[in-house]
């Protein structure tokens, strides 16, 4: 068994009530903090824990902290980035859904150590059951004094507010977050300046992803040094791993950072290997954005060694032969799968979840989905891959934010490792019927 | 129906003021997300322009400061939407395990194409995308319930559910 | 004080002065021409640019300090300077092969209307079209395509033709007050806001059609649709109790076809006008006349006959790909020898 220090727990029943939630040792890093730490000590010990921010970009968490401005009488706010909306990505969801007190321990937790007297919590407004249940968690927070005035005695005061999205997958980049919860279009900024200096309403602020948040907990508990000795290398700590596609146990997992992508893919312990004996395609490892890898190079690196769940393994051979951790959602494609048609449906969301600021973003993924439906269609010619290419390249690097990279790598890395799958659609277009999409649902019609 | 008609029931009145507290006086304009969703709720599943021309008013905002943020975001619908609005993920996960075919399904049992509302004005499905529910794929969501590791088994159980309690679904 | 390398020309310019602006310097003291072009940025309007990305511009030292090149092109306008910082802009292969792509992403949608554009002429994006686009379009869809709206008696909207600059936007918002103008929708479907078609009554909302880069906004007062190079541009001003009454007027023989405000040479505005100096006053005996004016070196309009010629073979050459039938035109009746 690996380690286990943000779901050791998440089976035990009524785990999500305060009550049960205390009975296995919650509130205690809270408790800790309060009665015998500064806000600074717990930076301090973030950043000795080498925590990575698990939304998706790995910026260490304690710098992040360190850099926030504290110039006097203006209110500093934490806001915990729930938006979670990635494909491929449902560890915050399950989190947030099965032991909610661990996030809100967190962010009590985290807000104190940054001086925040007001939090929120931006949940993608799709999760409104989640919102429920992490309304009713705060409130029972508020009725035991470990929110509101006077936590705890300490003296710290903390309003913490849950505030839904409206369904916007590019809220979940930090500034259009804001702009969201500002009660605006999700709109990413242009950045500086940055929100450590000029976040929410214009006062500094700190966005975290919710397993960021959830792991400052177990930091807090174990101390610093402890936390970074799990793991490997500056993968430090335990990472949610959200498992989808062909394999025989989907669902979140909670592995110690290091665990050998084969093991994690075909051990019982966790995706238990791919459905109805089938072999292993391609895995996408990090959530839609993140560079689609071939067998050969999911499981092995470039040079021979075994890959990692790690930043830096999934990150070895760069984007020739690497690809990235991501936000953790792992989408593994069986044989059958086509690849084509599965960057059709990244390509679709991406034109989708366009927000529309930057002409290169606006325009070219659009472009992308429509080059790819012809594909899809039959009706493509070579030059259409090498146009596709050109569109990619020319978004990348030339957006006010990441989405551009996102959508255009995914186009970029399939044709990279999967030229010959979009060859064979232009040379014989009836094959896109060979594949089968449907797979569990044949297999439950043949059942 | 003019702006003068449309008022908000005394329950939701609560929950405005309520949301209203969530934030600093001056920066109200930040509970323009959460009262749309509470206006959508109110005012059968959809938000008209009188009905976001009364959410301004509450805010004391622009309408066209409304209708910006109300067109931006996927969950608001500015069209009337059937009692049940079935919202199909069709991203990656959800295509590999068969969400072509759950649409193609809904289509057939409902005898309407997507994105049109069945003739009792009960059902109505739309493609969307990833739902944060890949690992249960493929998958739905009626209001605030996520329908997942849907067969067709499962599917027909749930509509003749929904028919029975004849409820517009609403999520807040 | 921060010294910066444009294109190889050094110029020392105050802190906070963004790669943009110090072009601009440079292109003011020395007569170059190293500026990047614009499509969003507005000098005379706070929070504007970002968003085009034409201005892009690759930073191959990033300071004194800190020489490490930017990773990825910048939006020179929106990009301080650091003290040592080395910009490249003409003089980068690279960087203008970028610029086409955006260029061409910024055409894609893009109508091919050139024909009966008001804009024709005085485009912006016909001239970057000219200068960094490609021969012709890969884009092998159906262009977005939205009807023509009014936006009250005196603006029509072309939303085919919008390129999202926000300019009108943050003109509405800064100039003039009860916003009723703003962008609904979100990424390709993004528009300005036809869900009202509310007017926009306010004394200075007129000027939303002066700082469109393309012909979206347009005016309907203009009288005896011409193409802007067979018209007169003169500065001229009356006095205004709203606005400094300084314009340009829009010739036709004695005719004053319509008014706008006088342009700088980068193709803004000097000084924003009122909505009576625009749309009422249109008799030449309003105003007091200064003389020809000084157009922009961007314009077509500027340039000599030989290289008008050459603009009006270009649009023709668009002609080609075009259905002017949809318009209403018969054969023939955009042959500038017709005229
Ligand atoms: C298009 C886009 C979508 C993103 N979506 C999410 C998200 O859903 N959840 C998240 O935590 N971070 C998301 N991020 C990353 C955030 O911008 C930000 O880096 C993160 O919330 C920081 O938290 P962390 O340091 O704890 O990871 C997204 C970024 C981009 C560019
Ligand atoms: S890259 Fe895309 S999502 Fe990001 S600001 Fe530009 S248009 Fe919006
Ligand atoms: S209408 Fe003109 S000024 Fe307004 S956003 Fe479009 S292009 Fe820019
Ligand atoms: S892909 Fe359907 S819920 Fe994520
Ligand atoms: S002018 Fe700089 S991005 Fe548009």
């Amino acid at each position: 068994m690996s380690k286990k220090l943000l779901l050791a727990n998440d089976h035990i029943p009524g785990i999500n009530t305060l009550e049960v939630y205390r009975q296995h040792g919650g509130y205690k890093a809270l408790e800790k903090a309060l009665k015998s730490m500064k806000p600074d000590d717990i930076v301090e010990e973030v950043k000795k824990s080498g925590l990575r921010g698990r939304g998706g970009a790995g910026f260490p968490t304690g710098m992040k902290w360190s850099f926030l401005a504290k110039p006097e009488g203006v209110p500093r706010y934490l806001v915990c980035n729930a938006d979670e909306s990635e494909p491929g990505t449902f560890k915050d969801r399950y989190l947030m859904e099965r032991i909610p007190h661990l996030l809100i321990e967190g962010m009590i937790v985290s807000s104190y150590a940054l001086g925040a007297n007001t939090s929120y919590i931006y949940v993608r407004g799709e999760y409104f059951y989640i919102i429920k249940i992490l309304q009713k968690a705060i409130k029972e927070a508020y009725a035991a004094g470990l929110l509101g005035k006077n936590i705890l005695g300490s003296g710290y005061d903390l309003d913490l507010y849950v505030q839904p999205g409206g369904g916007a997958y590019i809220c979940g980049e930090e500034t259009a977050l804001l702009e969201s919860l500002e009660g605006k279009r999700g709109n990413p900024r242009i950045k500086p300046p940055f929100p450590a200096v000029a976040g929410l309403w214009g006062c500094p602020t700190v966005v975290n992803n919710v397993e960021t948040i959830a792991a400052v907990v177990p930091i807090v508990n174990i101390s610093g040094d402890e936390y970074a000795k799990i793991g490997i290398g500056k993968s430090t700590g335990t990472k949610l791993i959200s498992a989808s596609g062909h394999i025989n146990k989907p669902g979140v997992y909670e592995i110690e950072l290091g665990v050998p992508v084969e093991e994690f893919i075909y051990s019982d312990e966790y995706c238990g290997g791919i459905r109805n004996g089938k072999k292993l395609k391609a895995v996408v490892a990090g959530g839609s954005s993140v560079p689609i890898l071939p067998t050969e190079l999911i499981l092995k690196t470039a040079k021979g060694e075994p890959r990692l769940m790690s930043y830096e393994s999934l990150g070895d051979g760069g984007f020739a032969t690497g690809t990235m951790l991501g936000s953790g959602g792992f989408i593994v494609m069986d044989e059958d799968t086509s690849v084509v048609k599965n960057l059709f449906t990244f390509a679709r969301f991406y034109h989708h979840e366009s927000c529309g600021q930057c002409s290169p973003c606006r325009e070219g993924t659009g472009w992308m989905e429509k080059i790819l439906q012809k594909f899809i269609d039959g009706k493509a010619t070579m030059s259409d891959i090498d146009l596709l290419w050109d569109v990619q390249s020319k978004i990348e690097g030339k957006t006010i934010c990441p989405l551009g990279e996102a959508a255009a790598w995914p186009v970029a890395a399939a044709i990279r490792h999967f030229r010959h799958e979009f060859e064979e659609y232009v040379n014989r277009p009836e094959s896109i019927h060979d594949v089968k999409h449907y797979f569990r649902l044949n297999n439950i019609e043949e059942a | 129906m003019t702006t003068t008609e449309i008022q908000f029931s005394q329950e939701a009145q609560q929950k405005v003021q309520e949301i209203l507290n969530q934030y600093p006086k001056e920066k109200s304009k930040s509970a323009l997300l959460p009262l749309l969703h509470l206006a959508q709720a109110e005012f059968d599943g959809w938000l008209s322009v009188p009905v976001m021309d009364y959410v301004a008013s509450i805010l004391k905002i622009q309408p066209i400061e409304v209708y910006e943020v109300a067109s931006f975001y996927t969950m608001f619908n500015l069209q009337p939407v059937g009692k049940y609005l079935i919202e199909v993920c069709q991203t990656s996960s959800c295509w590999m395990c068969g969400a072509e075919d759950i649409v193609r399904y809904l289509e057939q049992k409902l005898g309407v194409p997507t994105g049109e509302i069945s003739a009792d004005g009960m059902f109505q499905v739309k493609t969307v995308e990833c739902l944060g529910s890949c690992g249960t794929a493929p998958m739905f969501q009626i209001g605030d319930q996520y329908y997942e590791n849907l067969t067709f088994e499962k599917i027909d159980a749930i509509l003749e559910e929904l028919k029975q309690e004849n409820k517009r679904s609403r999520y807040c | 004080m921060a010294k910066v390398t444009i294109d190889d020309i050094t110029i020392e310019v105050p802190d906070g002065t963004t790669i943009l602006q110090a072009a601009r310097m440079i292109d003011e003291q020395h007569g170059t021409n190293i500026a990047p072009p614009t499509m969003c940025y507005y000098s005379k309007l706070k929070t504007t640019g970002g968003y085009c990305r034409t201005c892009i511009v690759s930073v191959t030292q990033g300071s004194e300090k800190d020489p490490r090149p930017m990773p990825k092109p910048v939006a020179s306008c929106r990009t301080t300077v650091m003290d040592g910082m080395v910009v490249r802009n003409n003089t980068s292969p690279e960087l203008l092969e970028a610029r086409a792509g955006v260029v061409e992403f910024l055409l894609i949608n893009h109508p091919l209307d050139c024909p009966v554009c008001d804009q024709a002429g005085e485009c912006h994006l016909q001239d970057l079209g000219y200068e960094n686009g490609k021969e012709a379009t890969r884009y092998e869809f159906p262009r977005r395509e939205f009807e023509p709206i009014d936006i009250g008696d005196k603006i029509k909207l072309h939303m085919n033709r919008c390129i999202l600059c926000y300019r009108c936007v943050k003109t509405c918002e800064q100039i003039t007050d009860g916003r009723v103008h703003g962008v609904i929708n979100r990424g390709d479907h993004a528009e300005i806001s036809t869900y009202i078609e509310k007017a926009i009554d306010n004394d200075f909302s007129g000027n939303v059609i002066d700082v469109c880069p393309v012909g979206a906004l347009t005016d309907r007062t203009f009288r005896f649709k011409s193409r802007v190079w067979f018209t007169n541009p003169v500065d001229a001003h009356r006095d205004c109790p709203t606005c400094s009454g300084k314009v340009r007027l829009w010739m036709k023989g004695k005719d004053v076809l319509r008014v706008t405000a006088r342009k700088d040479r980068w193709g803004e505005v000097e000084e924003f006008i009122c909505n009576t100096c625009r749309f009422d006053k249109k008799d030449v005996t309003d105003w007091r006349i200064e003389g020809p004016s000084k157009i922009s070196h961007h314009s077509v309009i500027s340039q000599n006959h030989n290289e008008l010629r050459q603009v009006q073979l270009g649009v023709r050459k668009q002609l080609q790909q075009w259905d002017g039938h949809k318009y209403g035109l018969g054969e023939g009746a955009l042959d500038p020898n017709n005229q």
